[in-house]
């Protein structure tokens, strides 16, 4: 119980552990800016009445939402060479595993965020000759994607911290890299400890960010879809 | 062929799932003359209307837009096929204002009578500004353009909805029950804005529960009962003197319109 704390160890790979950092958020950006936009396609495909488009959709989602995050990973990292000789780096096939994954939980919130605006509101839309690209860009989109928010917030969050699934097929985000300093230095507590305050740092900061656009959306026009 | 009936509406049906709502309309509205449609809630007028511009698609029968039916006939049930791209041309044409105003929330009055200028018209932003701010004055709200909807009272939000529908320079204006959702002392200034509209020669057919102001607006006025025209004439024929006994069972049961001679 006498534990001698030096985090003498943090400041020594301070350099090291901002590379896995920056990795760690590269990661995640990319599976933000791939998967959201997929999401939406997705989620379209699947609001759509043609049943053929519907159809592929809902079995897209409910697959890769069952998968585990971990299971994906490894069958792109491990079974896609035997199965067609496509190698993968680490963080390519991270980077792919958490687009699709994203994808799939992101399209359930466009979904749901499309589903919540009112028929009125595409009444309107129709009522004055809009077409329907038109009508899910200026009408639709914004409210259902100011409504989701803090839905889609959660849901970065969530990709961020499960980003750290790259550090099993040796991508040198921010866990490898305190995963290996600490078989170096053997002083996990410390280097735990202090990635577990980097996460906690950057998520506040996104959580934050989010309050501020927020409260701007709220100022510019307040919310009263019927 | 040329038409003076900006709508033709002949043998229209309206089923959702088995409950037929509409059981064959005919019914004409011709140029610069005010239709109104009374009934009962649940006689299907709101149907009938929103049947004009295809926001419901009707299950069988004509709608013919200045002399020209719409769609394409589809089998031998009367059924009819429409392109989608012929339907937004249509409602470009058609101007409709809610019950609920349907503003668009997240855009500002003036952006809400821009938009389908923009986008359907192909206006220029300066040409489609223009416009709002000059329609917004015509309404009383001149210099409104700036607020949100959530900033305007019931009364202002739908007078904005009716400049969106006007920016269009529509051929027909359909109002679906515009003043329902209004608190009592807001009525007014929507009925004056769709009074002027008439003065000004505009073709209209309206939805409407304010029978004092359809005795005075409507050119013609039409009662459905159960999905049919159980009656129609002036409104002095039909409110004054109706001939069935379930029109003057409705004008009976509406205290605020007071017909003496049938007390």
């Amino acid at each position: 119980m006498h534990y001698q704390w030096d985090f003498s160890v943090i400041s020594d790979n301070a350099g090291l552990l901002l590379w896995g950092l920056g990795n760690t958020l590269l990661l995640t950006l990319i599976a933000i800016l791939i998967g959201t936009p997929l999401g939406l396609a997705v989620a379209l495909m699947r609001l759509s009445s043609r049943r053929s488009l519907a159809w592929p959709a809902t079995v897209y989602v409910e697959v890769f939402r069952a998968a585990p995050a971990l299971v994906q990973l490894y069958w792109l990292y491990f079974a896609l060479p035997r199965l067609t000789g496509l190698r993968l780096g680490g963080f390519e096939a991270a980077a792919i595993a958490l687009s699709i994954l994203s994808s799939a939980f992101l399209s359930e919130v466009f979904r749901g965020g499309i589903a919540s605006i009112g028929k009125g509101q595409w009444d309107a839309a129709r009522g004055i000759g809009l077409g329907y690209p038109r009508m899910l860009r200026t009408i639709i989109l914004p409210q259902a994607i100011r409504r989701m928010l803090p839905v889609f917030l959660e849901r970065y969050i969530e990709l961020l911290k499960t980003s750290t699934i790259a550090a099993t097929v040796s991508f040198g985000d921010l866990l490898f890299v305190a995963q290996d300093i600490s078989y170096r230095t053997y002083r996990t507590l410390e280097i735990f400890s202090a990635i577990a305050v980097m996460f906690f740092l950057v998520i506040l900061l996104c959580s934050q960010l989010t309050r501020l656009v927020e409260h701007r959306l709220a100022r510019s026009g307040e919310f009263t879809a019927r | 062929m040329t038409t003076d009936n900006v709508i033709e509406i002949s043998g229209l049906r309206k089923s959702f799932g088995a409950h037929e709502v509409l059981k064959g309309i005919d019914l004409v509205v011709p140029k610069g003359k005010t239709v109104v449609l009374l009934g009962a809630s649940g006689s299907g007028k709101s149907t009938l209307l929103r049947c004009v511009n295809f926001l419901e698609t009707p299950t069988a029968g004509t709608v013919a837009f200045n002399g020209k039916p719409v769609g394409t006939p589809k089998g031998t049930g009367g059924e009819r096929s429409y392109s989608d791209r012929e339907l937004r041309a249509l409602r470009a044409h058609i101007g409709i204002v809610f019950q609920q105003f349907n503003l668009f929330p997240h855009m500002t009055a003036l952006e809400n009578i821009m938009e389908g200028q923009r986008a359907v018209l192909g206006r220029s932003r300066e040409e489609a500004a223009a416009r709002a701010e000059a329609l917004l004055a015509r309404v009383g709200l001149a210099g409104r353009g700036g607020a949100y909807p959530s900033h305007l009272s019931g009364g202002q939000q739908q007078r904005v909805a009716i400049c969106r529908a006007l920016a269009m320079d529509p051929d027909v204006m359909l109002f679906d029950e515009a003043t329902s959702a209004l608190d009592p002392e807001l009525v007014g200034e929507v009925l004056r804005t769709m009074k002027a509209l008439r003065e000004d020669g505009m073709t209209m057919l309206i939805v409407t529960h304010e029978l004092g102001f359809a005795y005075h607006i409507a050119d013609e006025v039409v009662f459905l009962s159960e999905g049919r025209i159980y009656e129609q004439g002036p409104p002095e024929q039909v409110m004054l003197h109706p001939k069935g006994e379930r029109t003057r069972q409705f004008m009976l049961g509406h205290s605020e319109f007071r017909l003496p001679h049938l007390d």
